[in-house]
């Protein structure tokens, strides 16, 4: 069985809206396990924790997608994520049904929650896949390291199931529908004891970020600034273009340490790892620190008035000038379109 | 308050302009989310007292950076090095640093960074958590309140902020918000030189050959590859009207 974990979102950008409340990566995820549960001639499961959930919805949202059963655990212990709770209920059922394949979004979520399984489980796990197939019966996993610089491919052959999470957006998976709509899905219900879902953890409160209109872990396009803007009132032209192309706004890391821009903004090493379909880059000067964060953006733009700059290497398209100049020209464009 | 900061000696990357990595042959360094978990320890041993024992699992080498973090203010260090462990995957690193953590003993705080810049699996430290059964928040920006029971905490996640209390002993994973990590002082310095870096190997753990290095990993990894960065791009050496309708029809050209 090829299992997929079903997280909700909380983004509210999320996309497709058809499958809200879901996070946007779990549309891609169950595609990709449609395509490996086929190859590998197995069942399609998705796992579902929460607490009031409307199964008649999810069976709609999810029928597309060729799945076999959903697996529910409905308690109102689980409405706040909580790994230790969500680490003791999806071990067991993992033990109970034994999948043998099992894949999550690499959302802050997962990327806590999974390698607690993994390590309870004793088997393997690879975060952040950009690429799953099948070779010899097994699912092989491809990920980045070093920055981006090079890419690992990785097996678990002795253990069971082969875990992976996958970054939204970095499966390339086709865009047409499933071909085989499941008229029966199989719903397999959980319950577990006050005990099993005890958490030294506790939610306390839950604070939006309302800097960020656009979430940047989703966002199509991204339009980052960096030093060349010189000061935090100028961030407000790239806001103007953000809203305008509909994407997000991110920063280097220096905006971040003079206080121009928050924390959550940043991007590279020591910030986030975006993959945007377009990331425009302004005044950014294109450190490997930086790139760490970007550089597997499918296209990116750059404006910069130095010709020296290194982002140029990386750039799909450049334009070598002024960026007060250049991105009220876009604005502009972009008005009487 | 007894303390365990967990640091990974790296690769220093970003000294590498051209792109094509030589792992044998760059120099190394701290990896940079981990400094600001030994400030934050260094802040929290200001407030309560207590001792800070930062562990590093790697080469003998390792041992620049845990006197690095001694020479910032840290107690003590413990390297923990043996040619069984090479090889390792996240899950027998975090057995091997699991086990040593036992073996030091009762604590009431691990801190590590939210990833290493090498791997950058972000694995490790909810791995240890797991295998020592404390509770783990991941990507904290903020210790709010902490005592010798609980701490309440800010997380990071990717649409706001989280506030959490979880009861000690705990693991957190920092992220670069947490604070400005300080750098060394010459008496640092001086008392780093002469520390004595215990280094524990096997032996000393509380684990068979077979739980650790390649013969205890999970995972494989059968191939890799270098990436090509560059990209064959249309530079424009002025805002002409092509460069912009350019750009405006990306972005405009919705997936
Ligand atoms: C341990 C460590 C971790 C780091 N982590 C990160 C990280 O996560 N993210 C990150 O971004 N950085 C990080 N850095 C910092 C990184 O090394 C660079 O210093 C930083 O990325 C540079 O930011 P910048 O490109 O905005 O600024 P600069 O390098 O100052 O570049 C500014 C650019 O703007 C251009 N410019 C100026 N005026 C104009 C104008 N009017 N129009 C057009 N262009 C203009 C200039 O030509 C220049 O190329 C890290 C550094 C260290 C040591
Ligand atoms: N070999 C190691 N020795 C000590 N700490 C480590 C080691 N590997 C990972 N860590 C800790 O775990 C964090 C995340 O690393 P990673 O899971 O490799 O991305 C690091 O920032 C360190 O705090």
């Amino acid at each position: 069985m090829v299992w997929i974990f079903g997280e909700f979102s909380r983004d509210k950008g999320a996309r497709p809206l058809r499958l809200n409340p879901f996070h946007p990566v779990v549309s891609e995820l169950l595609t990709k396990g449609r395509e490996l549960a086929d190859k590998l001639g197995e069942e399609l499961g998705i796992v579902i924790l929460g607490y009031g959930i409307d199964l008649t919805d999810f069976c709609l949202m999810v029928s597309d997608f060729g799945i076999d059963k959903i697996y529910l655990v409905d308690d109102i212990r689980l409405s706040d994520f909580n790994v230790e709770p969500y680490t003791s209920v999806i071990t067991k059922i993992v033990l109970k049904y034994k999948p043998n394949i099992f894949i999550a979004g690499a959302t802050s979520l997962s990327r806590t929650l999974f390698p607690r399984i993994a390590a309870r489980l004793r088997t393997g796990l690879t975060t952040d896949c950009t690429a799953l197939g099948v070779e010899n019966g097994l699912l092989v996993q491809t990920r980045p390291a070093f920055g981006g610089n090079i890419t690992a491919t990785i097996i678990c052959p002795y253990m069971k199931p082969q875990m992976a999470t996958v970054r939204y957006k970095a499966l390339k998976s086709p865009k047409s529908k499933i071909q085989s709509p499941k008229s029966k899905i199989q719903i397999i219900r959980e319950s577990f004891t006050k005990i099993e879902l005890n958490s030294r953890t506790q939610v306390i409160k839950f604070i939006e970020d309302v800097t960020q209109k656009i979430n940047l872990d989703t966002a199509d396009i991204i339009v980052a600034g960096g030093m060349g803007l010189h000061s935090r009132e100028n961030f407000k032209i790239l806001e103007e273009l953000a809203l305008i192309v509909g994407g997000a706004v991110a920063s280097s890391r220096p905006p971040v340490d003079n206080g121009w821009i928050s924390y959550s903004h940043q991007v590279g090493q020591t910030g986030k790892t975006v993959r945007p379909r377009v990331y425009i880059a302004c005044g950014i000067s294109g450190a490997m620190q930086h790139l760490a964060g970007m550089s597997s953006s499918e296209q990116i733009i750059v404006i910069n008035n130095n010709p020296n700059a290194p982002i140029f290497k990386i750039a799909d398209i450049g334009i070598c000038g002024d960026l007060f100049e250049i991105v009220p020209k876009l604005i502009e464009r972009w008005k009487w379109k | 308050m007894k303390i365990i900061v967990c640091i990974k000696q790296v690769p220093d990357i970003a000294r590498e302009v051209e792109g094509t990595i030589d792992l044998l042959n760059i120099a190394s360094i701290i990896n940079p989310l981990d400094m600001y978990a030994i400030e934050e320890a260094l802040r929290i041993r200001q407030k309560f007292g207590g001792e800070i024992i930062v562990i590093s699992m790697g080469p003998i080498q390792a041992k620049n950076g845990i006197r690095e973090a001694i020479s910032m203010g840290a107690d003590k260090g413990i390297l923990i090095s043996d040619t069984n462990f090479n090889d390792a995957d996240t899950l027998a690193t975090a057995r091997t640093i699991a086990a040593a953590i036992k073996r030091i003993g009762k604590f009431d705080l691990i801190l590590c960074g939210k990833q290493a810049i090498d791997g950058e699996t972000a694995q490790v430290p909810p791995q240890i958590a797991e295998l020592l059964d404390i509770p783990v928040v991941t990507f904290v920006r903020r210790i709010e309140e902490i005592n010798n029971k609980y701490a309440k905490v800010e997380r990071i996640i990717e649409v706001g902020i989280e506030e959490v209390k979880v009861f000690l002993p705990t693991l957190l994973t920092v992220v670069k918000e947490i604070n400005e990590p300080r750098l060394p002082t010459l008496k640092g310095i001086l008392r780093a030189k002469q520390t004595e870096i215990p280094v524990w190997g096997l032996a000393l753990l509380n684990l068979s050959a077979d739980e650790v290095g390649i013969k205890g990993s999970a995972t494989q990894v059968i191939r890799t590859a270098t990436v090509k960065q560059k990209r064959e791009g249309n530079i424009f050496h002025s805002a002409t009207d092509e460069s912009i309708e350019l750009i405006t029809s990306i972005c405009n050209n919705s997936s």
